[in-house]
């Protein structure tokens, strides 16, 4: 039984390492890895979210917040107050593990829209504070921030930043996929099914929603943090609404509940503006009627919708 | 300093009574297929747009804003029809997508039909400020305040005084008895996208003159109206109204005694110490989950 549930998953792991380690063979220029890395970014984040979303069933429309406050938080703590990076970065995630916590505690007892709206509400704060307050962010212009230096060596160059990224996500991954193969991710799962069936059965559900939310917050601050880094330059619209909604875009579309189709869902949502550039005027309509018919005609995602017609193809093969 | 007050006051009324319409936009929809319809705003936003091109090209305005009204109404059909519709009994994320997608595409299709200039249309009956107690009020302020007035009684006589008003209702109630007793639910969806539409398009118009209009106005406009919404306890008619004017009194306050870039910020603030403590809005009904 171990075994045969971990055969895939190491499987996955491994397939998702190959393709990592040789998409840079298919990159036609350096832009490309720039385009890269900002996917494999998202990814991390979405791989966090889907803990929250896909296997928790709660809803967040203000992740982006926890991501732009990762990378103020390093911006402002390397170059205002001299802190070293790698200290920066883990000390704006403790903040924003601790903020999340916070929060957490109310809002996680809300349910379905209400929970969307004060998730909405706590990113646009978020966004406003880092407009307005630009003694300490430069209000909408920006901020800039130094290169990520760890024990005398930096970080430089989209191609080094693509190795690192990569590393960081199948860490991510399989963080993930421990969680979810742990009592934690089972709990999680009764109470994505439901919630109050979960709790009959004696499913602390309010304390697994509230580790789920801190730890999807954790890992965007801390991608937060390494973009602001490898970025050099943010301005708060990192942390707007429609940064939020994407970053959920991302989990949905690629498919909830997997981790995979998390990863799957940002690498095209980040590639999609690239294709879309070409259609110029029309981009925002066309992705709005991609996010629709996604949606429509395959609720479930992309990764689950595509592993049902795979298995069902399989099917009608056996049979004559 | 009382005229002072009373100015933010009046100011505050004139926004949350666009709210408001928004508020019960969503309240509306909800009520009958429990979607949220992020493309609220969008409703606004082509209503006025609408209207200010019809002006613009020399069409008479009430005639411009009936008509983009009706335009309004049939955006609102097509996206219960063609997104909504086919979507039903998928997960509430899901359905946020769906509708966050149609905000997107309406937004990206009014940016090519238009432009991204703000556009405006000339105040209904003059810019001369009526003086009150001090405080000056613009009389497009009471056209948005009297038509956000006479809207809400049109609903109330619309849900408690015709048939299909109330087999509205009852959707809203219980939805599988409602179709027993024979009300056509499709019909109800398609109506109550119609009504929001309607709402929003008719706020949008009246507001124009005082704020203009662009292809992202509605972003804003929407989400207040989602707050109004929520504070008012989602599906709550009187609490969106309540809501709605809470909201536009509050950012008008906070605008003017603490400071005006926070003003987009004090909605949500509310609307969490809100929810802090009343988890389902201030007259939302408190709901058991069946398992």
């Amino acid at each position: 039984m171990n075994t045969a549930l971990r055969t895939p998953r190491v499987a996955g792991l491994g397939a998702l390492a190959l393709v990592l380690a040789l998409a840079p063979l298919s990159f036609p220029n350096a832009y490309f890895y720039d385009v890269a890395v900002n996917a494999l970014f998202n990814a991390i984040v979405c791989v966090g979210l889907n803990l929250l979303i896909g296997y928790g069933g709660q809803i967040s429309l203000g992740h982006a917040g926890f991501f732009a406050l990762g990378a103020y938080g390093s911006a402002i703590l390397t170059t205002r107050f001299g802190l070293p990076p790698l200290a920066a970065m883990l000390a704006s995630a403790a903040a924003v593990g601790l903020l999340a916590f916070a929060v957490g505690r109310p809002i996680l007892r809300l349910k379905g829209h209400y929970l969307a709206m004060a998730t909405l509400g706590i990113g646009i704060i978020i966004h406003i504070v880092l407009k307005t307050e630009s003694w300490l962010t430069g209000g909408p212009d920006g901020m800039g921030v130094d290169p990520f230096r760890v024990a005398g060596l930096e970080v430089a160059g989209d191609r080094m930043w693509y190795w690192v990224a990569a590393a960081l996500l199948l860490l991510a991954v399989w963080v993930a996929l421990n969680l979810i193969d742990s009592p934690l991710g089972r709990a999680l799962r009764a109470v994505h099914g439901s919630e109050t069936g979960a709790e009959v059965v004696g499913v602390d559900t309010g304390r697994y929603k509230m580790l789920v939310f801190v730890v999807s917050a954790v890992f965007a601050s801390l991608v937060g943090s390494l973009f602001a880094h490898k970025n050099g330059f943010i301005t708060p619209d990192i942390g707007s609404f429609f940064r939020s909604i994407e970053l959920v875009t991302m989990v949905v579309l690629g498919g909830m509940a997997s981790t995979f189709g998390a990863v799957l869902g940002a690498f095209i949502l980040t590639l999609l503006p690239q294709l879309l550039a070409a259609f110029e005027d029309y981009e925002a309509m066309v992705l709005g009627a991609i996010m629709m018919g996604t949606m429509i005609f395959m609720p479930k995602g992309l990764l689950p919708s595509l592993a049902l017609l795979l298995a069902r193809r399989k099917g009608g093969e056996a049979r004559p | 300093m009382f005229a002072e007050f009373l100015q933010y006051i009046l100011a505050g009324l004139t926004s949350g009574a666009i709210y408001a319409l928004a508020g019960l936009g969503f309240a509306i929809i909800y009520n009958a297929s429990h979607v949220i319809n992020f493309a609220q705003g969008e409703f606004i936003m082509i209503g006025g747009m609408a209207t200010s091109t019809l002006v613009a090209a020399g069409v008479p305005l009430p005639l411009a804003a009936v008509l983009a009204v009706l335009v309004t109404m049939a955006v609102g059909m097509a996206l219960e029809k063609f997104a909504v519709e086919p979507a039903r009994g998928a997960e509430v994320v899901t359905i946020i997508i769906i509708t966050i997608g149609a905000s997107i595409f309406l937004r990206g299709a009014a940016q090519i039909i238009w432009d991204k200039e703000f556009h405006s249309l000339p105040a209904f009956s003059g810019e001369t400020p009526i003086l009150v107690l001090g405080a000056t009020l613009m009389p497009q302020s009471v056209w948005v305040v009297a038509v956000a007035m006479v809207i809400i009684a049109a609903l109330w006589w619309f849900f408690n005084r015709t048939l299909f008003g109330k087999a509205m209702l009852a959707v809203s109630f219980n939805r599988e008895a409602a179709q027993l007793m024979g009300i056509g639910v499709k019909k109800v969806l398609l109506v109550s996208f119609a009504l929001s539409a309607l709402l929003g398009a008719a706020g949008g118009i009246v507001m124009t003159p005082i704020t203009f209009t662009n292809y992202e106005a509605g972003i804003m406009l929407g989400l207040k109206g989602f707050s109004a919404a929520v504070l008012g306890g989602l599906g709550n008619g009187m609490g969106a109204i309540v809501g709605g004017l809470t909201v536009g009194i509050a950012e008008a306050l906070a605008a003017g005694y603490l400071s005006s870039a926070y003003k987009d910020a004090i909605a949500f603030v509310i609307i969490l110490f809100v929810l802090f403590f009343m988890p389902s809005g201030l007259f939302g009904k408190k709901g058991t989950d069946r398992v």
